[in-house]
């Protein structure tokens, strides 16, 4: 009972560790099995995250649209998604005869991988961490950086000149727009003094960075925002598969469950650029706090940090998903305009202030 | 690694060739395109037609003056009220058949709202095309309403057949009147929202100002018509200077722009829909009372000659030409179809820009593939 009061997890990470350690008594073992466990939990949950997020696109996306969207499978559409995914699973994963085997069928598997990984340093409530990795930021983007290798694996293995031209124009904005979201995240590492995630979220205590630290701040989590939206591929930086354009880019060979994958990481990406975006800039699970006045603190306290935390993911997410179903897409070079003529200088002004805002201390 | 991606797939200039279609989501039906491609950057173009070519010219000259026109509707799909009046004046013109002034007005309306939903369901493609799904859904509210109206005008939502020689084929629903006007002070409402999502977006400006540049000499050459041909300032709105029907009673602008890219084309067809429900709203109170169609013979008989009659459907100018030798059916058929003309255009409209040009270039010259290959 005195976990739910608390509202913290490790109570209950202690008791499972426990009780495992009650069962086996290989030290060695032991860490392997959970390990797995804790694998394969996340697995699932991520999955099911997955499930809930392409629910949710499709409802928004009907929001937007004037029209309904999924409401005739389950309550209100809710298995709708679960029907799809079975008819992906049932399908027949084509590869086709002109492409390279190994490469194609190891695509989708690196990159749902590198959109999982990111995970791992994700503080998702107070104590609720799978690893305080101590270089949680630059962590976060050396391994989001390697979905790149998986798109191009995909385009070049397909042996199909759309897919190739959709993996070439994938890897030159991927790798552009990793310069802006890097910046971005040295702006927070600048003013909180450490790149692990767990230490980032604790220096928001007082304030969260987007508050604390005025306008600078601000321009960098728009920066983040439109740059990680352009990182994972979605409208209308989704040049990569541009439909009316390249036939579906990458993975225009892809059928089943592997395409299954392609969605899968997407929506991953999604969900892990802005628990990202809500960890660094709006103070994670922090709840809400205004200095000075206890009792609202106080009040503001009992929510829930998983609330805190999903409700900001949940509030980034939906921004995303509002650029995609509104905004027409960009054509390849005003891509690379935008990132290298406006984000990029901006942001490395940007990171100027940010640092005589942090020498000057103007932030606290 | 056999066959995978290498020097053997370009050609000796170190060009690379795709092939756009026939199936492909932006070639709105079975137009093929083949592409050389530098890059991104679009080096040459080569437009393949006859995929869908079902030999409309050649069949009607079997079939009788009443029947032919039916087959019209399956030309443009999206103005086959047009088609169909286009058909039924050459016809009219060579018995000198004069028609009821009600019909006149009637199938004056009719274009007019053919013009409105293709317009509208063109704005919503563009969107699509463009990567903005949402526009689509927009632009499909307004235009249901319009097919609503054919659907009660005359049973038929697309190949509608209503115009016949001597005019119409049965009198109007008796709600029509008060139908269309609802539907104009609907879509009057909504062209602000239109605006909104789509006219003031910076990155649609983008993608439109500038690409696919037109001249006016090109233009010309090229027997490029409709709004394709006045985004570059080529005057040439036949209701304006060939009027047929009941256009002459009407007070419209010619919409003009002197652009010639992408983004005056877009403007054109928006200021077009604005001058339809003028035109529908100026005539909607106005119509006269009286028969519906002229009366005709049971088997029309075209007399020895050659007819030729050009009407303005929404992308441009169709032309009809019958060779008559006397007998009950045509001796030779010909259309002149907007698209076929406005397509040729496109090679030099889409050179030297980026794949996503030519998308967005496709997308405003207003491209109905079963038009281009009858």
């Amino acid at each position: 009972m005195r976990i739910f009061l608390s509202y913290s997890f490790s109570a209950l990470a202690t008791f499972i560790h426990s009780f495992l350690a009650g069962l086996i008594s290989n030290g060695m073992f032991l860490l392997v099995t959970e390990m797995v466990i804790t694998g394969v939990s996340l697995i699932v949950f991520l999955v099911l995250l997955c499930f809930f997020l392409g629910y949710m696109e499709r409802r928004v996306a009907a929001f937007m649209e004037i029209r309904l969207g999924p409401n005739r499978v389950g309550p209100q559409g809710t298995l709708q998604i679960v029907a799809d995914t079975v008819k992906l699973l049932f399908k027949e994963g084509l590869t086709p005869d002109s492409s390279d085997k190994f490469l194609f069928n190891l695509a989708p598997f690196i990159m749902v991988v590198a959109s999982m990984l990111v995970v791992a340093p994700i503080a998702f409530a107070k104590d609720f961490q799978l690893y305080d990795i101590n270089i949680g930021v630059l962590y976060v983007s050396a391994v989001s950086s390697i979905s790149v290798i998986g798109i191009l694996m995909a385009g070049w293995s397909s042996n199909n000149k759309y897919s190739l031209l959709g993996a070439m124009r994938s890897g030159a904005q991927i790798v552009s727009y990793e310069l802006s979201v890097g910046l971005s995240l040295i702006s927070i590492v600048i003013l909180s003094g450490s790149l692990s995630l767990g230490d980032i979220v604790k220096s928001q205590e007082n304030g969260w960075w987007i508050i604390k630290g005025h306008i600078p701040i601000i321009i960098s989590f728009v920066i983040f925002v439109i740059a990680s939206t352009a990182e994972i591929n979605r409208a209308p930086f989704d040049l990569a598969e541009a439909d009316q354009e390249l036939t579906g880019g990458f993975h225009t060979e892809y059928a089943g469950m592997k395409f299954a994958m392609f969605l899968l990481s997407e929506y991953i990406n999604l969900f892990v650029v802005s628990a990202i975006a809500a960890t660094l800039f709006l103070g994670g699970w922090m709840p809400f706090h205004i200095g000075g006045l206890v009792s609202f603190n106080h009040i503001m306290d009992y929510i829930p940090s998983s609330l805190w935390f999903f409700g900001k993911t949940f509030l980034v997410i939906f921004i995303i998903m509002w650029f995609r179903w509104t905004f027409p897409r960009l054509r390849v070079d005003q891509l690379l305009t935008l990132e290298w003529k406006y984000l990029l200088p901006i942001s490395m002004v940007n990171v100027i202030f940010v640092t005589v805002m942090a020498i000057m201390g103007w932030h606290l | 690694m056999r066959g995978l991606i290498g020097e053997d797939l370009l050609t000796e200039e170190g060009e690379f060739i795709i092939n756009m279609g026939p199936q492909h989501p932006s070639t709105h039906g079975v137009l093929h395109l083949k592409i050389w491609l530098d890059g991104e950057t679009v080096k040459r173009i080569q437009p393949n037609l006859g995929y869908i070519h079902r030999s409309i010219e050649k069949m009607s000259e079997s079939l009788s003056y009443r029947n032919f026109i039916f087959a019209t509707s399956r030309m443009d799909y999206l103005a086959a009220h047009v088609n169909n009046e286009a058909c039924a004046l050459t016809v009219e013109k060579g018995l000198q058949l004069e028609v009821p002034q009600r019909a006149k007005v009637i199938r004056t309306i009719l274009s007019e709202l053919t013009r409105l939903q293709s317009h509208q369901l063109w704005w919503g493609c563009t969107g699509l095309d463009l990567g903005g799904v949402t526009p689509f859904f927009y632009a499909f509210r307004e235009r249901e309403a319009i097919m609503e109206i054919f659907e009660e005008t005359c049973g038929a939502r697309l190949t509608q057949n209503y115009m016949v020689p001597g005019g119409i084929m049965y009198d109007v629903h008796p709600n029509f009147q008060k139908r269309v006007k609802d539907v104009m002070i609907q879509i009057k409402g909504k062209f602000e929202e239109y605006d909104n999502i789509m006219t003031g977006n910076v990155i649609l400006e983008n993608r439109l100002k500038g690409v696919g540049y037109l001249s006016k000499e090109d233009a010309l050459s090229y027997g490029v018509t409709g709004p394709t041909a006045r985004a570059s300032g080529l005057s040439c709105d036949l209701r304006k200077s060939n009027p047929y029907s009941a256009y002459d009673q009407v007070q419209f602008d010619e919409i003009l722009d002197t652009g010639g890219d992408c983004y005056a084309r877009y403007m054109v067809r928006m200021r077009e829909m604005r001058q339809s429900v003028s035109i529908i709203e100026q005539l909607i109170d106005n119509i006269p009372e009286g028969d519906f169609q002229a009366k005709t013979k049971n088997v029309i008989k075209l007399p020895k000659g050659e007819f030729y009659q050009r009407v303005e459907t929404p992308r441009g100018e169709l032309g009809v030409f019958i060779v008559s030798d006397g007998a009950a059916s045509p001796y030779r058929i010909k259309y002149r179809s907007p698209g076929f003309s406005n397509l040729s255009a496109l090679p030099i409209m889409a050179k030297g820009g980026k794949i996503g040009d030519l998308v967005a270039i496709m997308a405003t010259i207003d491209l109905v593939i079963p038009d281009i290959d009858r």
